[in-house]
């Protein structure tokens, strides 16, 4: 009933028209352009972080024991910590390592999940059951003790945390790839595909991939946020990044100590974090509802 | 002299898109009376399903928005109705039936469970529904509202009613499912059904079924029906009155015979050129060259002009009136009415 | 040209969660022939197995028993490598023009994805792709600037003729049509079948229609098979089996066939 309404309007390319469509339908959510602000505002600091923040020495670890605890001032607007470090620089430059770490994770976990999962899912059979059912047995392992147990194995550091969390990970975007490989294996334009002699190898990668990418890209930028706060908190819990290499949560797990005389070291660092997780769901559920209208609510 | 069962009178409806504001329905006029069978025909797009659901207030607003008309059920206007009052017109006066079979049923529940629901919801409106007295306990309403349901079921011609009220959805066939989707809304006794593409989603000898139920059910419960299909094929067969719709508009309505054996609109020639009849040769059908307006921005005159054999230059300038050819045989083209009149002098 | 002889396909029984389900017969003892250059038509209603006909043509299936010949060959015993050739020779375009196209891929990589995977077998190279692209659009009815663009761009009617000109790109000379104008406005219905009409004069083209419309067999068609729960219950040249009849279920079928005008 609402052809007349869809009616293709002739002039426009088509990329231009999508991405206005696109756009049109982001604009409708308030929430979704607040997300993509913050999450801009994340990303920007991930690159430049460190590079802005005032104090750079105390970045590259630099102490200053005259200013102990100095509470959030001009000169320091977030305060200062227990080495009169000032936690404003120590917050910009840990942009950089959480996100960074969170988006290996998530970028790993997604090449690990959709191979198993397209491989599982466009094959079948006995193939799908031995995969599935690995994955399943990945799933059924907490990934903060799995984290744990690779740090004992291999030893703490910023590698090994993000192998361990993406071990942990992959699993997800298996199951999600392998049911839209087997929804989309039954379209018409695949038996199209099929009828026209392509092979298996250009069925997958020419007609079934392309379509499930943007389910894909949901799940990453909703994901993003939980990476991050995973990767948090291994540092929070001391088996992921070592100081003085700031990072959110290991910023979090020394200035704990110091609560709640002086809150401001505790406060900006947690207050970063909720942000980035809170605008990457933000942004998340906007793209889905630009990319997979059909999943909205 | 009663006011007819269904009056729209002028009715203007625009729907809202990133794209701009679409004048989808441009000046409707449709009269129903009870015993009256109108097909709405038209091609994909023309606006005759929003007709048909803004009957029922069922297109959602925004992003639609009436703009003028009305639409008179016995007299009373359901476009100036509270939503409350809207919801108790529903089901009680006008009966709706979708396309598809399959998903107008909950396949979680038993046939009779779905249609005892409706049947005691309709009860609470209007109690004679169930034949009982304003003091029938719980257990009372409830048989009487499962007696009813098996009644209704037989009069669809669902054999074995009694046995089968409580199967589930999909123990049914595909025609099954739509006898038990026009028993459903039938058992609140409307006066007016709306029937939406009821048969396209159905093989051709169920159809013909469906079909011929559905003119016994008007017989029988005196009613009125809006019958919206895209098949002038199903129209000639069932209905007694047709409204051919382009673009929003209607360009010719009547007797359904007057308007199928006599078409006068170039529109609706053009329609049935196209389909492939009897003894039509091979290649010699007549498709429709170029396509449907813009309705964003709707040409100023005949929405129809664009495509018209017989366009002139004042054909866009203003909408074209609609003159009766003969009676109740309306006809929205000044060009081919005035050339029927001069055949005739 | 195309020769199916005693075709039957069983699918087995499945084992659910609630016991055994029964096996489908949805083919029995399916015999037909096609000749070079006719319009062969099937009908049947929906679950009749016109779907799963086709799929064993196109050899997407493989049929219970039964031999399924074209041009003398029998498809079961080819190669690999024969089979693909085979492939270029038979092409369908399907009922649902909006599911059959990959919304990801512009008309031109449509249109020349068959010429690209055939592409030993045509020795076109990208150039030449290109150019016989915008040829078949041609013949089609769509020009030059719908080349780059996507499908969602194009209508009902266009995208049924962007799925005939992929049918066409590889050269075939027998097109499975299955139900092609079922889900078109009758005014588009009657270009696209005129279209067909005309392709099929040019290019010396076989037709195997399925359809469940009347109008739309008795209208392009020379003759017809009825199919009824996996059985050919008649077949015919088009004007006899319309005018005269043999089985219950073509009489059925012919009375409640929606005609515009009434038999005068």
């Amino acid at each position: 009933m609402t052809d007349i309404a869809t009616t293709p309007a002739v002039a426009r390319t088509a990329r231009s028209e999508a991405m206005r469509r696109a756009l049109f339908r982001f604009r409708q959510s308030k929430l979704s352009i607040v997300g993509a602000v913050m999450v801009f505002l994340v990303l920007f600091f991930t690159a430049f972080g460190g590079l802005l923040a005032p104090y750079p020495e105390h970045v590259a670890g630099g102490v200053d024991t005259a200013n102990r605890f100095l509470a959030p001032s001009v000169g320091h607007p977030f305060g200062t910590n227990e080495l009169g470090q000032d936690v404003l620089s120590l917050v910009m430059a840990g942009t950089t390592v959480s996100v960074a770490a969170g988006f290996a994770v998530v970028l790993i976990g997604t090449l690990i999940g959709t191979t198993v999962g397209a491989i599982a899912g466009f094959n079948g059979g006995w193939i799908d059951e031995v995969l599935m059912r690995l994955s399943d047995l990945m799933l059924t392992i907490p990934g903060l003790i799995l984290a744990m147990a690779v740090a004992a194995a291999l030893g703490p550091g910023f590698v090994n945390m993000i192998l361990a969390i993406s071990l942990s990970w992959w699993p997800g975007y298996a199951r999600l790839v392998r049911g839209e490989v087997i929804s989309a294996r039954e379209e018409v334009y695949v038996s199209a595909a099929r009828a026209i002699g392509a092979s298996p190898a250009r069925v997958l990668f020419r007609h079934i991939l392309p379509n499930i990418v943007s389910p894909v890209i949901v799940k990453m930028s909703l994901d993003m946020g939980f990476a991050i706060l995973t990767v948090a908190a291994l540092g929070f819990i001391g088996i992921g990044v070592r100081p003085p290499t700031p990072e959110w949560g290991t910023l979090l797990s020394i200035s704990r100590s110091y609560m709640p005389d002086f809150w401001w070291t505790a406060i900006f660092p947690g207050l970063a974090m909720f942000l980035a997780v809170f605008g990457f769901n933000l942004l998340g559920d906007g793209l889905r509802d630009v990319l997979d209208p059909r999943a909205r609510r | 002299m009663t006011s007819p069962l269904l009056e729209i009178r002028n009715l203007h409806l625009s729907m809202t898109s990133f794209e701009g504001s679409a004048h989808v329905l441009a000046g409707i006029d449709l009269t129903v009376n009870r015993r009256e069978i109108w097909g709405l025909v038209g091609e994909t797009g023309c606006g005759k399903s929003l007709t048909g659901l803004s009957v029922s207030r069922l297109v959602p607003s925004p992003p639609a928005q009436y703009l003028d008309g009305a639409i008179c059920l016995d007299g009373t206007d359901v476009l100036a109705l509270s939503d409350r009052e809207m919801q108790a017109l529903r089901g009680k006066r006008i009966g709706m039936i979708f396309q598809d079979p399959t998903t107008n049923l909950n396949p979680a529940f038993r046939i009779g469970t779905q249609l005892i629901d409706v049947a005691l919801a309709a009860a609470v409106r209007d109690p004679a529904v169930l034949d009982l007295g304003p003091k029938a306990g719980r257990g009372e309403r409830h048989r009487a509202a499962r007696a009813l349901a098996i009644r209704m079921l037989e009069e669809v011609g669902i054999p074995n009613a009694a046995a089968r009220v409580d199967d589930y959805p999909h123990q049914f066939s595909g025609g099954m499912r739509q006898r038990v989707l026009i028993a459903m809304a039938l058992i609140g006794r409307p006066n007016l059904l709306i029937a939406d593409e009821p048969t396209t989603a159905l093989d051709v000898s169920v159809q013909a079924q469906i079909l011929k139920l559905l003119k016994q059910m008007v017989v029988d419960h005196d009613m009125g029906v809006v019958l919206i299909t895209h098949n002038l094929g199903v129209v000639a067969q069932t209905c007694s009155h047709v409204a051919v719709m382009y673009a929003g508009t209607i360009v010719e309505s009547g007797p359904v015979r007057a308007v199928l054996d006599r078409p006068t609109h170039p529109y609706t020639k053009a329609l049935l050129d196209a389909i492939p009849a009897r003894n039509v040769q091979r290649g010699a059908l007549r498709g429709l060259p170029g396509s449907v307006p813009n309705l964003i921005t709707p040409p100023p005159g005949c929405r129809f002009a664009q495509r018209c054999p017989l366009a002139q230059p004042s054909c866009t300038q203003k909408p074209p009136h609609k003159v009766a050819v003969e009676a109740g045989h309306m006809v929205a083209c000044p060009v081919a009415t005035q050339a029927l009149e001069n055949a005739n002098a | 040209m195309l020769e199916i002889q005693g075709v039957t396909r069983v699918f087995p029984a499945r084992r659910g969660m609630f016991g055994q389900g029964a096996e489908v017969r949805a083919l029995t003892d399916v015999t037909l022939s096609i000749r070079e250059g006719e319009s062969f038509g099937l009908v049947g209603e929906s679950g009749s197995g016109k779907t799963t006909l086709t799929r064993q043509i196109l050899r997407l299936d493989t049929p219970t028993s039964g031999i399924i010949r074209f041009e003398g060959k029998d498809m079961a015993t080819l190669s690999p490598a024969a089979l693909r050739a085979l492939r270029a020779q038979i092409q369908i375009v399907f009922q649902d023009p909006y599911a059959s196209l990959n919304p990801r891929m512009s008309v031109h990589d449509i249109v020349t994805e068959p010429m690209l995977i055939h592409r030993d077998l045509l020795g076109l190279n990208r150039r030449q792709r290109t150019d016989r692209a915008t040829e078949l659009l041609d013949l089609v009815g769509l020009g030059p600037q719908h080349l780059y663009r996507y499908p969602h761009e194009f209508s009902g009617g266009q995208r049924q003729r962007i799925c005939i000109a992929r049918a066409l790109a590889p050269g075939p000379r027998l097109i499975l049509l299955d139900e092609p104008t079922s889900a078109l406005d009758v005014s588009v219905q009657a270009q696209v079948l005129n279209l067909l009409i005309d392709l099929q004069k040019r290019l010396n083209l076989t037709y195997f229609f399925i359809s469940h419309d009347l109008g739309v067999i008795r209208y392009i068609c020379d003759r017809v098979a009825l199919i009824y729960r996996g059985e050919i219950v008649e077949k015919g040249d088009t004007r006899s089996v319309f005018d005269a009849p043999q089985s219950d279920y073509a009489r059925e079928l012919l009375a409640a066939m929606p005609e515009v005008r009434v038999p005068d």
